[in-house]
């Protein structure tokens, strides 16, 4: 077994154990830390139903971003459904055999790593071109999007340049996964390809990306509005009430 | 009062995007609180010593106390969705009066002592420690804040920069750098019972002259009940209601509401003030303490029902927290939500048909309607969503023929702020609040030039007394400024029904 095979698959452990545990972490945080009041944006449902949909329109439609400005969203919406449909096609590499949904999304996927990469740098455009973005743009949201371009454009390259052998890939993916290693091919791109993705994993729980976890905890959206029908109190704010005269 | 020199901004007839003007506003500042403001709130009378530190445990604190202040500093993407829906910023052209650039005066501290990314690669993420500089930027961009909650409607993840801004004062307060308006006004609360501090014989002599100017103007006695037990219902309303213009009438317009509809009401003397200035410094405990001297009040006149007058910030306390902080209201009639608002209250018993309303008493006037952005953002009235913005518009068409909405981008959950809101309805931040209303503004110009619109209602005291304020610097009189149950006021026909 070669030094870079086992130097890879250790790096994905690590970036997967980094990864699962800071992203639980996380959410064990945001699940723990009580919402003394309630705060919905109004209009909102007045169910939790209706708030869990409201939370379901903000994920799969992107919905107050619509509101708010159209080219943020059609841009971020392209590069969000291609980044699932890329994952999606992906799966294949982790399957075996490969489940029909994932043979079907093969040929899309392989635009939407195209998809993805544009959208990518439309957004990368706004945030240098328009100065009000520029002015709240961290060196941090510069990488994050060349991180992510350079991901994209790696695994294009392999599919469109210099053509990697997947099966070899695929035996590695998956000795990963069952913890029979397999030698990793040492192809350039393959090699950036997964070190980005590695590197993206690492970061995930430590950056913006934990807007992720974020949006199912917002309680502006996902709160119901019933605050004439229930009390809302908070484990801390509770002893308060002990301390009035009627 | 003599128009401080402040250059106004022009108004456009097509919203410009403004290029940005750093440090544009970055002398705009409220006056500190004094020790006697801080003290009676629980704070510090002066910065503390190791004022740095006790500003970052108390950060950890809230971050531990609030999910909304966790999720909303960790989720920010720096989109840039928000960058121009604040109408501070459009009025100021200052950048750091960009939503996203005003969370970020907090979240480079909080990235700095509380993320692992801020302590290894500060630079690379914005982040700063907790500093003198901070802190001065903290307290002016944070009472340029009006807490109107337009950013957490665009924002992808709902992020609300008035949670930002609350905490941020709340941090302030803790370190004895706290804002004298607020404070003062909370300080009075407790010693008087309302923000103007109007004492219970001040306010019992002035109701009195108020029941004889509605005697002398309708022939009718309508009364103003001060502290009566056992009547229905407590109003609770805005104590400008009691001594400002056009405020006044609307308190007239809700007296003779109850007269009309032969429900026995009061105001009390404890709990004489609807404003509860506990969330602009986005302090639960004084919130508490405030919304349960209401609660005292209800027991202690043995009232069945809790009615608040027209003010919007006052609105969201009562919608959305006092049953939280003040309840529960077993001992209330239960047929009846608690608290209502008088918007809620009149709309019912005009689709009853138990008002005799005279539209044509309005006819001088072509009315459009300002949603105040508690109202609109932060509450509900009715029993579906958005009869915030239906309701008040019912009532108002009840009671005038001409009525007009502003541009839709303006009004309804996007509406904007008059410029006044949030704890900043000072003075000293004038030439802000002129600014912070030109969206506003522009959106009635142009129904003035328009539509012909010659008056516009609010049901906020803030707004009415910001717009009093504000319209002259944009050539417009201040009396175009009306409360809902002022029009109501003009349209009933009292001696009719009852
Ligand atoms: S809450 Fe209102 S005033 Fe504050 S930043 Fe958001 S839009 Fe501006
Ligand atoms: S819209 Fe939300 S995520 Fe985007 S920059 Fe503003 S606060 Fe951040």
């Amino acid at each position: 077994m070669s030094v870079l095979t086992v130097a890879y698959a250790l790096l994905f452990y690590a970036a997967t154990a980094i990864l699962v545990l800071g992203l639980a972490s996380k959410i064990s945080q945001y699940a723990r830390t009580p919402s003394p009041l309630k705060i919905p944006t109004t209009p909102a449902p007045l169910t939790k139903t209706g708030a869990g949909m409201r939370v379901l329109r903000e994920v799969v439609f992107f919905e107050s971003l619509f509101k708010s400005n159209k080219w943020i969203w059609l841009l971020s919406a392209l590069f969000h459904a291609s980044l699932v449909l890329v994952l999606m096609r992906h799966l294949r590499y982790f399957t075996e055999p490969v489940p029909l949904w994932v043979l079907l999304v093969q040929p899309f996927g392989a635009y939407g790593g195209f998809a993805m990469v544009i959208g990518l740098l439309g957004l990368w455009y706004r945030r240098l071109g328009i100065q009000r973005i520029r002015f709240i743009s961290a060196p941090s949201d510069h990488l994050m999007i060349l991180l992510l371009v350079g991901i994209g454009s790696s695994g294009l390259m392999m599919r469109f340049l210099s053509r990697t052998d997947i099966i070899e890939v695929k035996a590695f993916c998956l000795g990963l996964l069952y913890f029979e290693w397999h030698p990793l091919p040492s192809d350039p791109s393959l090699l950036v390809h997964l070190g980005l993705v590695a590197l993206l994993m690492i970061v995930f729980p430590f950056s913006k990306l934990l807007h992720v976890p974020g949006i199912f905890f917002s309680p502006t959206r996902t709160q119901p509005d019933d605050a004439r029908e229930r009390r809302h109190l908070a484990p801390w704010a509770a002893p308060l009430d002990n301390q009035r005269d009627a | 009062m003599a128009k401080a020199k402040i250059e106004v901004p022009q108004i456009k007839t097509k919203r410009e995007m403004p290029s940005l003007q750093p440090g544009a506003m970055a002398h705009s500042k409220p006056y500190v609180a004094a020790p006697d403001h801080q003290k009676p709130l629980g704070f510090p009378g002066e910065l503390v010593d190791n004022w740095e530190e006790k500003a970052v445990e108390k950060l950890r604190e809230l971050l531990g106390k609030y999910r909304s202040l966790q999720v909303f500093l960790d989720s920010c993407v720096h989109c840039g969705a928000c960058t121009d829906k604040c109408h501070y910023f459009l009025g100021t052209k200052d950048p750091l009066n960009m939503p996203v650039a005003r969370q970020d005066l907090l979240r480079q501290v909080y990235r700095k002592h509380f993320t692992p990314a801020g302590k290894a690669f500060g630079g690379i993420v914005n982040a700063k420690p907790m500093s003198k500089e901070v802190l001065d930027d903290w307290y002016k961009y944070y009472h340029q804040c009006s807490q109107c909650r337009r950013c957490s409607v665009f924002c992808p993840y709902g992020i609300d920069t008035a949670e930002i801004s609350m905490a941020a004062r709340e941090i302030m307060d803790h370190i004895g750098m706290g804002q004298k308006y607020c404070n003062e006004i909370i300080a009075k609360v407790y010693k008087i019972g309302n923000n103007l501090g109007l004492p219970g014989p001040a306010l019992k002599a002035t109701l009195e002259d108020f029941e004889e100017d509605l005697l002398d103007e309708t022939g009718i006695e309508v009364k103003l009940p001060l502290d009566v037990e056992g009547a229905e219902i407590l109003l609770i309303a805005p104590s400008a209601d009691f001594f400002a213009e056009p405020h006044i009438d609307s308190l007239f317009g809700y007296a003779k509401v109850f007269h009309q509809a032969g429900i026995s009401w009061t105001l009390s003397t404890y709990a004489s003030e609807a404003g509860n200035f506990g969330m602009f410094i986005g302090s639960y405990e004084n919130m508490h303490k405030i919304s349960n001297r209401i609660r005292k009040a209800a027991i202690d006149l043995g009232v069945k029902r809790i009615v608040f007058g027209e003010c919007g910030h006052a609105w969201r306390v009562a919608y959305a927290f006092l049953n939280t902080l003040a309840g529960p209201w077993d001992f209330l009639d239960p047929k009846y939500p608690v608290p209502q608002s008088i918007i809620e209250f009149t709309h019912d018993l005009i689709r009853r048909g138990a008002l005799n309303l005279d539209k044509t008493a309005n006819d001088h006037m072509t009315l459009t309607y300002h949603d105040s952005c508690n109202v609109a953002r932060a509450t509900r009235m009715g029993d579906m969503p958005g009869g915030q913005l239906i309701l008040p518009r019912e009532v108002i068409k009840a009671v005038c023929n001409k009525f007009v909405d502003m541009d839709a981008d303006t009004i309804g959950e996007k509406t904007f702020c008059c410029g006044g809101g949030g704890g900043i309805l000072t003075d000293e931040l004038l030439e802000l609040r002129v600014k912070g209303a030109l969206p506003r503004m522009e959106a009635l110009d142009a129904v003035v030039k328009q539509e012909g619109v010659t008056h516009m209602a609010a049901i906020c005291a803030i707004c009415k007394s910001q717009f009093s304020k504000v319209l002259p610097y944009y050539g417009h009189d201040m009396e175009m400024i009306q409360g809902v149950h002022q029009l109501v006021s003009n349209a009933i026909q009292l001696g009719t029904k009852e």
